[in-house]
């Protein structure tokens, strides 16, 4: 069997992919999506937990996880369209109206 | 192989996974570099724009889509998701009982709260009327 | 295969229950009804919003654990109820005129509205992670929807586009949190990490640290400390103004209460580790926001930004100091700063012309001559939020620092008193410019009822707390006694 340490090593470096994504990436979907892969990866290690402790909990939190991954990609879709529609860039750094 | 791996008990299930990684990689390199080795090669203009359904492409792939696309892309997300949850209800039912009945009968509820809320809306009208 | 079926006890969430309802109803009425009014839905969230604070009151003083172990019935979640719903109810009432004038008079906005103040009190009574995690996506969702609500407009758009982003980035911090604390000790459920993290404390289990970490880095982004803090200012003056508010005021008290909650009941035991931690964020917040704050002269919407940055540093303090008393005062300031934060983003309501182009300081001339009531109000909530005596604002300050200076955090109390006296420097500033400088022409208006309600609460709350500050803080004594079971 496969050792609880790969899967969280797997997914720490999924998560620190995210989170690399996240602060270098430009793109207002590309982060997002950076977004995204730090939560499967949270998911991953739900589901390794899971298995490993032998309690179903982990699972079900996936199950949630999920669910609220969609609702975030759904606003954040939304989000994204109406900015476009108002600008034509989804650039973040092109997005500097507000600054103090 | 199995010599060098002995040492390493985790990565022993691996095994099958490497060979076959390695057993298709290969292929399909070689495959390739033979094919290059023995077709003919004599490009023209026809033979070298991309494939769409055998009809010449008419414009750049990359253009807006209508906005409709999205919304109804949003939409699919949002239920397609929701519907997940039906799955472990429905595999329990008989054990769950009316318990577990009226609880997703209120869950599917909420939900169609919102998809009559999209409906009225228009969001699912291809056409906007008026 | 047994099941033990959850016990379900509907009306120990009779507050979370009307307040969905109504927000469902609105939602339905907005779109079945032709024709209704944006003002009778605000007056239907109210009514909603009443009930549910009938509902809140009608529970006071029941305790019990329901749902599986997931929400908790006690005086803690009811008094950060009354919080919210107070929060909710101004921002409503805010609302009803800058809707109107900025021409986005949607139904959507008030169930929006009504929605967070559920994931709030989801957050607040929730007593296992996975519960105060749907609490706080239930919040933010609803607020990235609110802070981009002027659809047209572009400032609102990035606004809503950076709350997102960093919203949802914080989210994974939060939920990788979660995950290792939940590897740690099989179980998200707060009572049982208190046991295993207790007994496995200190540096030694990297898992437990870990996801205590970054539930710090979570909880840090959502309550907007520093060094979490960069989204604030441009979050805070691209949306709609009342959204601003009830961000700065409500969705913070959401974020603390699960903050209070998960670090002094779940994870005292870990306190010497996270506690250097806390007392780093709360520094930094209350320094560099009065630094940044003291060189913000062209929009009151930021300058009220960065003094939020400064008034988390404060609750951090409090929650720092701990127990008892140091909880306490986290609740007590969370009610005054609702008052008079909420009061002073009215006054920027009032006061900000169509579309908000200009908020600088010096639209704020000589205010005093042409609207003297809303002059006089707006210094009541600054001198409030600064600290002078006799106001809420003092009187909170107060109780943290002192919880503070028991808890043995003398040098944190004093940069607290320092900054506090700094920041009488730039609210003074926005003071002088309404009383001393000649009037510049503000298009004459008169305030809707509501607004004019709001902020008769808001005076009413800001000066009741100043000067009767006893029985309110008892209150919120009993009800993190409540929670410590002490």
């Amino acid at each position: 069997m496969v050792p609880l340490s790969h899967y969280l090593i797997v997914s720490a470096a999924l998560f620190a992919i995210g989170v690399a994504g996240v602060l270098v990436r430009r793109n207002a979907i590309i982060i997002f999506l950076s977004i995204e892969i730090m939560l499967n990866a949270v998911n991953l290690t739900f589901v390794a937990f899971s298995r490993f402790l032998d309690s179903l909990s982990g699972q079900i939190i996936v199950f949630f996880v999920m669910t609220v991954a969609a609702a975030e990609a759904a606003v954040g879709l939304a989000i994204i369209v109406s900015i476009y529609r108002n600008r034509e860039s989804v650039d973040v750094d092109r997005v500097n109206l507000l600054k103090g | 192989m199995e010599v060098f791996l002995r040492g390493y008990s985790a990565l022993g299930p691996y095994v099958p996974v490497f060979l076959f990684i390695v057993v298709a990689v290969t292929f399909g390199i070689v495959t390739l570099f033979i094919a290059k080795l023995v077709r003919p090669h004599r490009p023209y203009p026809e033979k070298l724009s991309p494939y769409e359904c055998g009809v010449p492409p008419l414009m750049e792939a990359r253009e807006r889509f209508f906005i409709r696309f999205y919304i109804i892309a949003i939409l699919f997300v949002l239920f397609d998701v929701e519907a997940a949850f039906l799955y472990p209800w429905a595999v329990l039912y008989g054990k769950l009982g009316l318990y577990g009945f009226i609880e997703m009968m209120i869950f599917i509820g909420i939900l169609l709260v919102g998809y009559f809320y999209a409906w009225r809306k228009g969001a699912l009208d291809w056409v906007k009327e008026g | 295969m047994n099941f033990v079926l959850p016990e379900i006890d509907l009306g120990a969430i009779a507050p979370q229950l009307w307040l969905t309802a109504t927000a469902i109803l609105v939602l339905m009425v907005q779109a079945f009804v032709p024709l209704v009014t944006s003002r009778s839905l605000a007056l239907l969230s109210i009514i909603g919003s009443l009930l549910s604070l009938v509902a809140t009151l009608g529970l006071w003083g029941q305790e019990a654990v329901l749902f599986s172990g997931m929400i908790a019935l006690d005086t803690f979640s009811l008094f950060f109820n009354v919080v919210f719903l107070l929060g909710a109810i101004l921002t409503v009432l805010i609302s009803v005129e800058y809707l109107e004038r900025e021409q986005i008079a949607h139904g959507e906005y008030f169930a929006l509205v009504l929605f967070a103040t559920v994931g709030m009190m989801i957050m607040a009574a929730g007593v296992d992670l996975i519960a105060i995690f749907i609490g706080l996506e239930i919040l933010s969702l609803s607020l990235y929807v609110l802070a981009g609500f002027m659809r047209q407009v572009l400032r609102s758009n990035e606004s809503a586009m950076k709350y997102f982003l960093l919203g949802a980035f914080a989210t994974g911090f939060f939920l990788y949190g979660i995950a290792l604390l939940y590897g740690a000790t099989g179980s998200t459920n707060l009572d049982r990490i208190f046991l295993i993290a207790g007994e496995r404390g200190g540096w030694g289990n990297v898992l437990v640290m870990g996801g205590m970490g970054l539930l710090l880095v979570g909880f840090g982004f959502k309550v907007a400390s520093v060094p979490f803090h960069m989204w604030t200012p441009d979050v805070y003056e691209g949306a709609p103004t009342p959204i601003s508010a009830f961000m700065s005021t409500a969705a913070k008290a959401g974020a603390f209460a699960a903050f209070v909650r998960v670090f002094l009941y779940s994870l005292p035991g870990l306190a010497a580790s996270w506690a250097p931690l806390l007392a780093g964020m709360a520094v930094l917040s209350m320094v560099v926001g009065t630094l940044l704050a003291l060189v913000q002269r062209r929009n009151i919407k930021r300058l009220l930004a960065y003094s939020s940055i400064v008034h988390v540093g404060y609750l951090l303090l409090g929650l720092l100091s701990g127990g008892t008393e140091g909880g306490a005062s986290v609740l007590f300031y969370l009610l005054a700063y609702t008052f008079m934060q909420v009061g002073a983003f009215a006054v920027v309501v009032y006061l900000g012309g169509q579309g908000e182009d200009d908020l600088s300081l010096a639209r704020f001339s000589g205010v005093a001559v042409r609207h003297p009531v809303a002059a006089l109000a707006f210094s009541l909530f600054l001198l409030s939020l600064a600290g002078i005596p006799p106001t809420a604002g003092f009187v909170g300050k107060f109780y943290i620092f002192s919880a503070a200076i028991q808890a043995g955090h003398i040098g944190l109390a004093v940069v607290g008193v320092l900054t506090s006296v700094v920041s009488l420097y730039y609210y003074l500033g926005v003071i002088v410019f309404m009383y001393m400088r000649d009037p510049v022409d503000l298009p004459e208006r008169r305030p809707s009822a509501a607004l004019v309600t709001a902020l008769a609460l808001a005076v009413a709350g800001t000066v009741e707390m100043g000067l009767f500050p006893g029985s309110l803080l008892d209150l919120a004594q009993q009800s993190v006694a409540s929670l410590l079971g002490s």
